[in-house]
């Protein structure tokens, strides 16, 4: 123990060790018995005795070792007040044999990654599998999470709970797939980090705190996982992917707080230092040797950057990007994006033409983009009518305010 | 399922807006009944006078007792509801969410009693 710390210290040497070691923790607390809400309460409890302690007492030098400890002896304490006979027995050796392996190796195998695997395991609703290991890895609470992804709290708290209970009872494994069978299962791993990215990125506006956070936090979850899997190329597609995008927050909003759409965004405004992260990324993925969804759809970002560093638009080789990605992707997105490029090389009429059909395909009925990108590019061939219209559908399915404006004032210049 | 959105909004900021503002703000609206009923989702709407047009009945000693104003005295007063049909509650947060109303006010989420169940 170091000499007593004041309050502050000791919140502060909890909050680090709790963003940095959260999810380790609980991986290790729940690798033998599975049970993720278990480990999380275990742990919630070690987090407030070091809040009681520590203040007083000093931080530990091993702040991480010191709530594993305690969490362990809950979570002993707990099994023998719950169980008996020879359930019980069973578990206090697991759970004894945990503590010595713990005390034996001071350095806390990192598992994870393991406990991502779970979380997204195939037995769990594919809905819930980023939303879980926001809780689990990462310790964020049910009513953010439910806020982000548009469900109610008290719904999103039961899906949380129903899924842990399943990954306790139903027996899913704490582990990493064997190398055959990684590439399928990593690929719900990344959908999950990738979600969570995408809720946060919904905010543009970067007003709702919460939200801009859960970007980050999947930042974070993505460089977890490419540190423990450093031979996956996908996941730095994945990790170049979301810091490209990360890159232009800054741009996406004018002063006024007006939505700007990516071709009149300010480059000066992106971030070089995250943009020359992705680009390294992209480069170590590529000599891996596997082409995949993430690294595409990175590269494509990565040619926005080229075509405003170089004033050279390259609209041929983004469509033929969007080819191969329509490969991995059976979606109605890569198709529309894809359009949208041909409109820049062969003209909006063109891409019209490519245009996937809203009536053969009703997942865009609702789909805001679709509408928006029909409006623009009907806009362009003189169909002013039909533009007004497709605009009018895409104002409203629009939830954030200033991209309403944005595609309002669009939609009044056509003087229709 | 059906719920109601109703949305609370301050009855005060409408008045202080410019007119192309306000033009704006009704367009918005006119925009999202119009993908409501896209989406085959709208069952009824309508926007409210303000609460300045309200009065409350109630029965105070078996006698009705009328008072001019809204039951709440609340800076944010219920200006307007959808009533939509959805199959489920993230489905209607996901509509509540595209109101214009969920950005200068709050939209409540209700679910209408089932008669049949």
């Amino acid at each position: 123990m170091n000499g007593p710390a004041g309050d502050g210290a000791a919140r502060d040497t909890a909050e680090l060790a709790a963003r940095r070691s959260y999810g380790r923790l609980v991986a290790f607390l729940a690798a033998r018995t599975r049970d993720v809400a278990q480990a999380e309460d275990a742990l919630a409890d070690a987090f407030a005795a070091a809040l009681a302690d520590w203040p007083a007492k000093g931080c530990p030098s091993n702040p991480e070792a010191w709530l594993l400890t305690v969490a362990r002896r809950k979570l002993v304490d707990g099994s023998r007040r719950m169980r008996t006979g020879e359930a019980a027995a069973g578990q206090l050796l697991v759970l004894a044999q945990g503590l010595e392996a713990m005390e034996a190796a001071p350095d806390i195998p990192d598992r994870r990654l393991a406990l991502m695997f779970a979380c997204a395991h195939p037995a769990i609703e594919a809905g819930i599998h980023a939303p879980l290991m926001l809780q689990a890895v990462l310790g964020l609470d049910a009513r953010l999470i439910g806020s982000a992804f548009l469900a109610s709290p008290a719904a999103m708290g039961k899906r949380l709970v129903r899924a842990k209970e399943k990954i306790r009872q139903a027996g899913i494994p704490f582990e990493v797939p064997d190398h055959a069978e990684l590439p399928a299962r990593l690929q719900a791993v990344l959908d999950a980090v990738y979600a969570a990215f995408t809720a946060g990125w919904a905010d543009p506006a970067g007003l709702d705190q919460a939200r801009r956070d859960l970007a980050a936090e999947a930042i974070f979850l993505a460089r977890i996982v490419s540190e423990l899997l450093p031979r996956e190329p996908e996941i730095h597609g994945l990790l170049a992917l979301m810091l490209h995008a990360e890159a232009r927050r800054p741009a996406r909003r004018g002063g006024d707080g007006e939505f700007v759409p990516l071709d009149e965004q300010d480059t000066a405004l992106w971030d070089r230092r995250m943009i020359g992260e992705a680009e390294g990324l992209l480069r170590q993925a590529r000599s891996l040797g596997a082409i995949g969804r993430y690294q595409l759809e990175a590269a494509l970002q990565s040619a926005h950057v080229h075509r405003c560093r170089t004033g050279r638009p390259n609209w041929e080789a983004v469509v033929h990007l969007y080819d191969a990605l329509a490969a991995f992707l059976d979606s109605p997105v890569v198709a529309l994006n894809r359009a949208l490029a041909l409109a820049e090389w062969q003209g909006p009429a063109a891409a019209l033409d490519a245009m996937p059909d809203v009536e053969t395909d009703r997942r865009l009925a609702g789909y805001q983009p679709y509408w928006a990108a029909r409006a623009a590019l009907l806009s362009r061939t003189g169909a002013r009518r039909q533009a007004h219209e497709a605009y009018e559908i895409a104002i409203g399915l629009e939830g954030d305010p200033a991209v309403r404006r944005f595609l309002q004032r669009r939609q009044a210049l056509l003087g229709a | 399922m059906q719920y109601m959105l109703m949305v609370y909004v301050d009855e005060a900021k409408w008045p202080a807006m410019s007119k192309a503002e306000q033009e704006q703000g009704l367009a918005a609206y006119g925009a999202y009944i119009e993908a409501l009923k896209q989406a085959d989702v709208l069952r009824a709407s309508g926007r409210l006078q303000p609460s300045s047009a309200s009065t409350t009945v109630r029965l105070a000693n078996g006698r009705p007792q009328v008072l001019d104003g809204p039951y709440a005295e609340a800076r944010e007063q219920l200006g307007g509801y959808f009533l939509i049909d959805v199959p489920n509650l993230d489905a209607a947060l996901s509509w509540a969410g595209r109101c214009p109303g969920a950005a200068h006010g709050v939209v409540e989420v209700r679910p209408i009693w089932s008669m049949t169940a």
